[in-house]
């Protein structure tokens, strides 16, 4: 069948600068570009092109330039490009169009439209550079009470409490399956967790043993296919996240497809070299918040109570009665992974309009724990779509007592957001399984990238808490006087639980 | 709160509080469970396992949840009594009899070991194990063997004396299921969807079963299938005093999924990869 589909890009070489060096060919692994001997030149195909601009980074002369395809049908604002095209491909295919990575529609980011306050003349803005500001976060349950005795003198807890993580900033790198990404990712990621203090999660793939090393600073993943989980995996962790949702593809699951499933990422999922690995929607032993409970148990009995187990939903509708619910469950940390959230490969019509965006699930979750007088017995981690530490510094006086980024991590080791992870040829080694191109992420270098990122935002933050006269993120936690709307509607503004700005 | 010692081989190694009926000697725990709580009752098990102790023998068992719940080595546990939800889940290579029926979840995420079950299975047996045995005599519940695994050399069995509810061998990754179909007053199973979502592994059935799923299809059994069901059979008798000769006697159906990649054609980039493919080959 003949394709009417236009291509996306148009790639333009200069040929005066073009010194035949052939890297752009070696670069990519779409096979865009390709050397013709007969006139000893370099052309491109623009039409397999992703727009991933790793030819273009490393094109020694600057001679690559990639522009979208000014090619477009009559304009329309109902029918949109995006729109027509996807119709011919499904009739082309009779498939489900799968993409990657977060959903890219305007308008659905509130964090925009919320702003951050600032002490003036009645209360002291602090200066991070001079005065202490701590970051640091426990996460997990919290008792109602402490008692205390005084046992010759000194006074000794009497309260046994529940276990918690401990970050040094509050942020974590979100989950990413080892098969989704590559060992290298995986490396790179435990050791700038290890190294800044916080924690990364696994992911639903098991956890490769030359990483057991970093286990202190790991959260194991146990999601509704089981892959790689058993009793060293569960302990070697600080935690064990059960994944029910993820907010790229709420309520559907997961396939990793067989081509992404070497021989090494077999044995550590525990399935079969090159099968599909299969995580189905639901966990087929959880069909409600008892049957959560009996998981949370069942792990907490495996792990001898020594660690906190999170649970991990996409947010939906009704978010804050389930949140609810996971509290009786016994779990310790929520994650609300919201509208925004990225992914490796989702169907694109379940992406763009499945789930509400983590700003207002946050909110309304954290309202519904503390009508409820629980918010103490959880920790709330937000995710999917923080792009920056204000982003953070918004989501945590939301009442979110820490973030998850995925993107934002990514991005930081070379992710360009091309939205073609799915096809498991990451030009940038990220997304990726092939031995080969996995090489481009150098563990040493990427984890120095990411512990800088780390670094930046906590700097960031000091001093937007500084310039709020707050001296620890603790007293930000759910402080919703710090913020205040813009363009917001009424009832836009009474679920978020802000204020409009100048009210 | 009882003050137990414990005496293995003549010599006290431990003693502790425990809010059991208990007795040790010589490597044998004998505890009575009743109205005792699974997390103090695991924490036995466990303190029983870390000292020593070979054997241990749960009586009054009702209902207890995660019994044997990722306890290692090679411990054997007998439960007299009904064990709650997710018996031996994660476990990690202890060998667990039941005289009586299980709950759901039986051997969930089961990591190796064996368990033996000397009457019914609930839902869920065997959810997502990948090593060891699980042996019931009678019937299971829905979902048994759903996503059960194999790896490289490493594989599970699972052997349902009885019949098995829908779904059976749902997801299935990889490992073995035998249903020998004893005990049916049918001889046909009521088991609908079998196999459904079924991409590697393989069941044995005796008896009809008239709703297979779309991705599994029947293929004939040849000598190595004999030999793997002979030596099951040959273990499940020995537990549970059947005739070997008589169910050896019997015919078994083999099914097996029809492709390991059962969800490939979803997905409208494989197909449009092979186009672009064949335009690329055209052009070179």
């Amino acid at each position: 069948m003949k394709s009417y589909l236009l291509p996306e890009y148009i790639l333009e070489r200069d040929y005066a600068r073009c010194n035949k060096c052939k890297i752009c060919i070696e670069q990519c692994t779409y096979a865009v570009h390709r050397y013709d001997a007969i006139n000893d030149a370099v052309h491109s195909r623009s039409e397999n092109c992703t727009n991933c601009q790793r030819c273009v980074v490393f094109c020694p002369t600057h001679a690559i330039t990639i522009r979208r395809n000014p090619n477009s049908y009559r304009e329309n604002y109902n029918w949109t490009q995006e729109a027509i095209l996807a119709v011919k491909e499904e009739a082309e295919t009779g498939g489900i169009i799968i993409t990657g990575m977060g959903c890219d529609k305007p308008g659905l980011t509130y964090w925009d439209k919320l702003l951050l306050n600032a002490s003036q003349v009645t209360n002291p803005s602090i200066d991070p550079l001079r005065e202490p500001i701590e970051l640091r976060t426990y996460l997990g349950k919290k008792n109602d009470r402490l008692n205390f005795e005084t046992n010759g003198g000194e006074a000794v807890l009497e309260t046994e409490l529940a276990p918690q993580l401990c970050l040094e900033t509050p942020i974590l790198f979100a989950a990413m399956s080892y098969g989704a990404t590559n060992l290298n990712v995986h490396e790179s990621l435990a050791r700038a967790a290890t190294e800044c203090g916080t924690y990364f999660n696994s992911g639903e793939g098991g956890l490769h043993p030359s990483l057991y090393k970093y286990g202190d600073h790991i959260i194991v993943q146990v999601a509704s296919g089981r892959f790689g989980v058993h009793p060293a995996y569960l302990n070697i962790g600080a935690a064990i996240e059960i994944k029910i949702g993820q907010g790229a593809k709420p309520g559907i699951g997961g396939h990793l497809p067989g081509e992404k499933v070497s021989e090494e990422i077999a044995r550590t999922r525990m399935i079969p070299t090159g099968t599909d690995a299969l995580s189905p929607a639901p966990h087929h032993d959880i069909y409600s918040i008892e049957d959560l409970r009996q998981l949370i148990c069942a792990l907490k009995e495996a792990t001898e109570y020594s660690k906190p187990i999170a649970v991990k939903i996409a947010a939906v509708h009704n978010s804050a009665a389930i949140a609810s619910g996971m509290v009786r469950a016994d779990a310790d940390i929520i994650v609300i992974d919201g509208f925004r959230g990225s992914t490796g490969a989702a169907p694109k019509i379940i992406r763009d309009n499945v789930g509400i965006p983590i700003e207002l699930a946050l909110a309304s979750v954290d309202q519904r724990l503390r009508d409820e007088g629980i918010r103490n017995k959880i920790s709330i981690i937000a995710s999917g779509g923080i792009r920056n530490s204000a982003d953070v510094v918004k989501a945590i006086a939301l009442g979110a007592d820490a973030v998850y980024i995925g993107t934002a991590a990514l991005v930081a080791m070379g992710c360009t957001l091309c939205q073609k992870c799915y096809t498991g040829r990451c030009p940038w080694g990220i997304t990726t399984t092939d031995p080969q191109i996995s090489k481009r992420i150098n563990p040493e270098i990427a984890s120095q990238r990411l512990v800088n990122l780390l670094r930046a935002w906590s700097l960031e933050i000091k001093e937007m808490l500084g310039g709020m006269g707050i001296n620890a993120i603790e007293s930000l936690r759910g402080n919703r006087l710090q913020l205040r709307g813009v363009g917001l509607t009424e009832s836009e503004l009474r679920v978020i639980g802000v204020k409009m700005a100048g009210d | 709160m009882k003050q137990t010692d414990f005496h293995i081989r003549g010599r006290s190694v431990d003693s502790f509080e425990t809010p059991f009926q208990l007795r040790v000697k010589n490597g044998l725990a004998i505890v009575d469970a009743e109205g005792t709580c699974y997390r103090d009752l695991n924490a036995l098990l466990r303190k029983l396992n870390s000292n020593g102790i070979k054997k241990a023998e749960l009586y009054n068992v009702y209902g207890q949840r995660y019994i044997g719940t990722s306890l290692n080595g090679n411990m054997k546990i007998e439960i007299y009594g009904t064990p709650g939800n997710d018996l031996g889940a994660f476990m990690n290579g202890a060998k667990i009899s039941v005289y009586g029926n299980v709950q759901d979840g039986c051997g969930n995420t089961m990591n190796d070991g064996l368990i033996v079950v000397h009457g019914h299975a609930g839902d869920l047996a065997g959810y997502s194990m990948r090593k060891g045995k699980i042996f019931i005599r009678d019937d299971v519940g829905y979902r048994a063997g759903i996503h059960m695994k194999e790896s490289q050399n490493i594989r599970p069995f699972m052997v349902i004396g009885g019949s098995s509810r829908a779904f059976l061998g749902e997801y299935m990754a990889g490992g073995v299921i035998l249903v020998l179909g004893l005990n049916s007053h049918e001889e046909r199973h009521r088991a609908k969807f079998v196999g459904a979502g079924m991409h590697g592994g393989v069941i044995y059935v005796h008896g009809e079963i008239t709703n297979l799923s779309k991705e599994v299809k029947v293929v004939d059994i040849d000598k190595s299938d004999v030999r793997l069901i002979r030596s099951l059979i040959k273990e499940f008798c020995d537990y549970f005093n059947f005739n070997f000769d008589e169910i050896m006697s019997r015919k078994f159906t083999k099914i097996v999924p029809v492709s390991h990649r059962p969800y490939g054609r979803l997905y409208s980039h494989y197909a449009h990869a092979r186009q672009c493919c064949n335009v690329l080959l055209n052009m070179e």
